[in-house]
């Protein structure tokens, strides 16, 4: 059993927990994830490490609450536990010195975004961050993502909150002042991380995506998570999750995606959440 | 005395009913059937059945004393070589195995071998299963990777012995494929779990979420513990690696069987985890994989379960019993058929297999005969769902994080006969050893290594 020992409230729909899980934290790196699963009749989800505590042995997820697992996770409180938590999962994030690197995190795609943008700093990369929601009450850890990036832009979809339009609109103005870009690291939206990676392509400047596909046993085993990069059938759950967002099939990961909506809208019909 | 020329039938659920249950087929035979059926064994002295035996129980031995009634004295004797009697009993492919070599075969069927030892162990079961003595503490500790066939049998025989041994598992459950892959309604999952039990009742201790070679890595664990064996199996899915595979409706079995299996999709949504599957279900392969996952189909509501593979009947791999239950239950075999391409609709939705027709040419590498496609023989076939199972290759998380170690051709961890790796101290066996093959080699394989082991850390200072 794994004890939440904090939750945080972030947004009406977005909440924050730190899970006691020694052998979790001992290892874990910026881009890698974990698969809970909450009770005897849980579903496996993946989420990712949004924070860790070696001392304290902790594990912080975030995570939006979408669907029958996540919801319930949500009503869990400090003291409960998770009957499974395991990781971590999922190759870490290539950290090295790129120059300037331009940081893109939309909707929930924030929270993984931030362990990455620390270690990029941590590793001397002029760090230009991007972040997005739809509007000011769904933007997330701006304070602690700003502490660790040298310019920080924010985009909503109403303009609730820093420039109106989309993450990419940002991105476009940053090409077109010619600034000399190293990598572009964009989490988030399937569809946002598409437009992303088509705009970067054009002008050659090396993208990596972190993919979300649905997950059972996050081992390699079952093949459920497959994407095609660059033509190739890989795994996410052990190959990445992140990939070059140049070679990402990012239309098969949308309907890979949405296999199960009847059954998911099914089941918290059910449950009442 | 005349002996009888059949097997005693063992009563099972009728094909109509249980395509729409996920109980198990068989019921077993009763306490009558199992002394007759014993009745018939020969006794022979040369004993060809026990050499068909991939870990040598003493077949005729624990066949006399059920002919004798003395069912105890049976269990003891068939306990000495296997610790998973009712796993076996079964699964085996002892058609192939030690019943492949029965002297009856002479004259008509062989001894019912595999039944008898299911019976044995579900008799111990009702009676409560008696705990054996573990050997004197030894003080040493051995780590086993992966709770599947081969990790349990390792672990369990070690703890015997009076090492302290501690097993971690990557999933949340333990049992590995008898867990995740092997459905309900063959193999019973209260079954699984008895054998689990008895494990852990001989003292060893399991740790599931523990994904090695990313939680903790194996050179930790030398670091720890005296020895390490490792058993995770062969969990990597191939794939027909033709157009269309990754279109919404098209699974692995290994993704289809866990969904069902270890994640109960099958009372969704109760338990959480959903499937889908539609009408029409087309599975490729036709090994007891595919034979499952078409069975599988069937007791979620499809309409029609089709086998689709590319030779012919007599090189199906399937255990024979299998491919009969499948037959009954009205899977629908399309042989000599190859798929092309998988075609969705405009949302990418799965709606055809375009085939092509077979014929056999000169047997290949495999001693099997070649398909070859017959031209211009192309058709399309309307499916909703479908389920690869043409084969799992070893599990590359370990292999590709321990340095040093030797790995074989196709990505399996080399061992020699007693699973010795390139490592000291570090053992293998089972399906990351000798690729995709049986509970029963890979429980044999568990056998010999801690024997293997057991020698290595009483060697140690
Ligand atoms: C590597 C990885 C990291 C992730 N990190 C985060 C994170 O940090 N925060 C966060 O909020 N979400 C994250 N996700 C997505 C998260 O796993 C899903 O939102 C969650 O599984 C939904 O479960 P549910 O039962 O609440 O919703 P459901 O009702 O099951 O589904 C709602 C939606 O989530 C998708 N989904 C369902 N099951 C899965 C599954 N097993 N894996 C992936 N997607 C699924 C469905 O396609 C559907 O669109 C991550 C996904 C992956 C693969
Ligand atoms: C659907 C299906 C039907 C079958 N039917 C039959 C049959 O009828 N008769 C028969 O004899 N054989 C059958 N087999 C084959 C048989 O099940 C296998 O040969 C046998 O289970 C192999 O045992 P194993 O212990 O080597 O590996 P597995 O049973 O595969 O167990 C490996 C275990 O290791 C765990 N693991 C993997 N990687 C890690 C890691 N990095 N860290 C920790 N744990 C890890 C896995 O989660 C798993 O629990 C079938 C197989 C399948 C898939
Ligand atoms: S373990 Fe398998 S091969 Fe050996 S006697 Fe039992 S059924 Fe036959
Ligand atoms: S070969 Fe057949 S008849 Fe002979 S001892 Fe073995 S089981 Fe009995
Ligand atoms: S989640 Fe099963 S292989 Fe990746």
């Amino acid at each position: 059993m794994y004890k939440i020992v904090e939750k945080k409230v972030l947004s009406e729909t977005v909440k924050l927990m730190k899970i006691k899980a020694l052998l979790v934290a001992k290892k874990a790196q910026a881009g890698q994830f974990i698969i809970l699963r909450i009770d005897e009749s849980g579903e496996r989800i993946p989420l990712t490490i949004a924070d860790y505590d070696r001392k304290q042995g902790t594990i912080t997820i975030i995570f939006m609450e979408v669907g029958k697992t996540t919801k319930q996770l949500g009503t869990l409180n400090v003291g409960d536990s998770l009957l499974n938590f395991a990781g971590p999962l999922g190759a870490p994030s290539e950290i090295k010195n790129y120059g300037t690197v331009v940081c893109i995190g939309g909707g929930v795609g924030i929270a993984p975004l931030y362990p990455i943008v620390k270690a990029l700093k941590e590793k001397g990369n002029y760090v230009i961050s991007i972040l997005g929601a739809r509007n000011e009450s769904l933007l997330m850890l701006e304070k602690e993502i700003k502490s660790f990036s040298d310019e920080l832009y924010i985009a909503t979809d109403d303009g609730s909150k820093g420039q109106k339009g989309f993450v990419s609109d940002v991105l476009q103005q940053l090409i077109d002042e010619k600034r000399e870009i190293g990598m572009v690291m964009a989490i988030g939206p399937v569809i946002m991380m598409k437009v992303v990676s088509d705009l970067t392509r054009k002008y050659g400047i090396k993208t990596l995506v972190s993919l979300n596909p649905i997950m059972v046993d996050g081992t390699g085993m079952c093949g459920g998570c497959r994407v095609s990069v660059g033509g190739e059938t890989k795994f996410a759950c052990v190959d990445g999750p992140e990939f070059d967002g140049h070679l990402v099939d990012f239309d098969n990961l949308m309907l890979r995606n949405r296999r199960f909506i009847c059954e998911e809208e099914e089941s918290c019909k059910l449950a009442g959440v | 005395m005349t002996v009888r020329k059949t097997k005693h039938e063992m009563p099972e659920q009728k094909p109509k009913d249980r395509i729409k249950n996920f109980k198990e087929v068989p019921y077993g035979y009763d306490e009558k059937t199992a002394i007759e059926e014993a009745k018939r064994c020969l006794q022979c002295k040369d004993r060809p059945c026990v050499i068909g035996c991939p870990v040598e129980i003493d077949i005729p031995g624990f066949i006399k004393h059920i002919s004798e009634g003395d069912f105890d004295k049976a269990v003891e004797v068939l306990k000495t070589k296997t610790s998973l009697p009712a796993v076996c009993g079964r699964v085996c492919p002892y058609e192939n195995q030690c019943e492949g070599e029965c002297t009856l075969l002479k004259i008509g069927e062989p001894v019912a071998i595999g039944r008898l030892e299911r019976f044995l162990a579900d008799y111990e079961k009702n009676k409560g299963v008696k705990i054996p003595k573990k050997g004197k503490p030894t003080g040493k500790k051995v780590a086993v990777v992966g709770s599947g066939p081969a990790g349990l049998t390792c672990a369990g025989d070690l703890a015997k012995m009076g090492h302290a041994v501690t097993v971690f598992e990557a999933l949340h459950a333990p049992a590995g494929v008898l867990m995740y892959g092997i459905p309900e309604f063959r193999l019973p999952k209260k079954i699984v779990e008895a054998e689990v039990d008895y494990i852990k009742k001989l003292g060893v201790d399991i740790k599931y979420d523990i994904v090695v070679g990313k939680t903790i890595t194996v050179d930790e664990l030398l670091h720890d513990y005296d020895a390490v064996f490792i058993g995770t199996g062969a969990g990597l899915p191939r794939w027909l690696n033709v157009p269309g595979e990754n279109l919404d409706g098209v699974y692995s079995a290994n993704e289809f069987l866990t969904r069902v299996n270890m994640m109960k999709a099958y009372k969704f949504p109760e338990y959480d985890t959903p499937i889908k599957i539609g009408k029409v279900v087309a599975t490729f392969g036709a090994g007891n994989v595919a034979m499952d996952s078409a069975r599988t189909a069937l007791r979620l509501g499809a309409e029609k379960s089709y086998i689709i593979y590319r030779r012919s009947e007599k090189e199906m791999p399937a255990r024979d019993e299998e491919i009969g239950h499948a037959k009954e239950e009205g899977v629908i075999f399309k042989l000599l058929t190859n798929p092309k391409r998988f075609i969705g609709d405009d949302k990418g939705l799965l709606t055809q297999v375009e085939c092509i027709k077979m014929k056999l040419g000169e047997p290949d590498d495999s001693g099997r005969r070649r398909p070859i496609p017959i031209p211009n023989s192309e058709k399309k076939i309307d499916i909703e769902t479908a389920i690869i199972a043409i084969g799992q290759s070893p599990n590359p998380l370990i292999p590709k994080t321990v340095k040093g170690l030797k790995i074989g051709k196709w990505g399996n961890i080399d061992t020699d006969e007693d699973g010795r790796t390139s490592i000291p101290g570090i053992f293998a066996g089972g399906d990351i050893a000798t690729g995709a093959a049986t509970v029963i080699l890979a429980m044999g394989a568990g056998k010999r290594a801690a024997r293997a082991i057991d020698k290595y850390v009483k060697s140690k200072k």
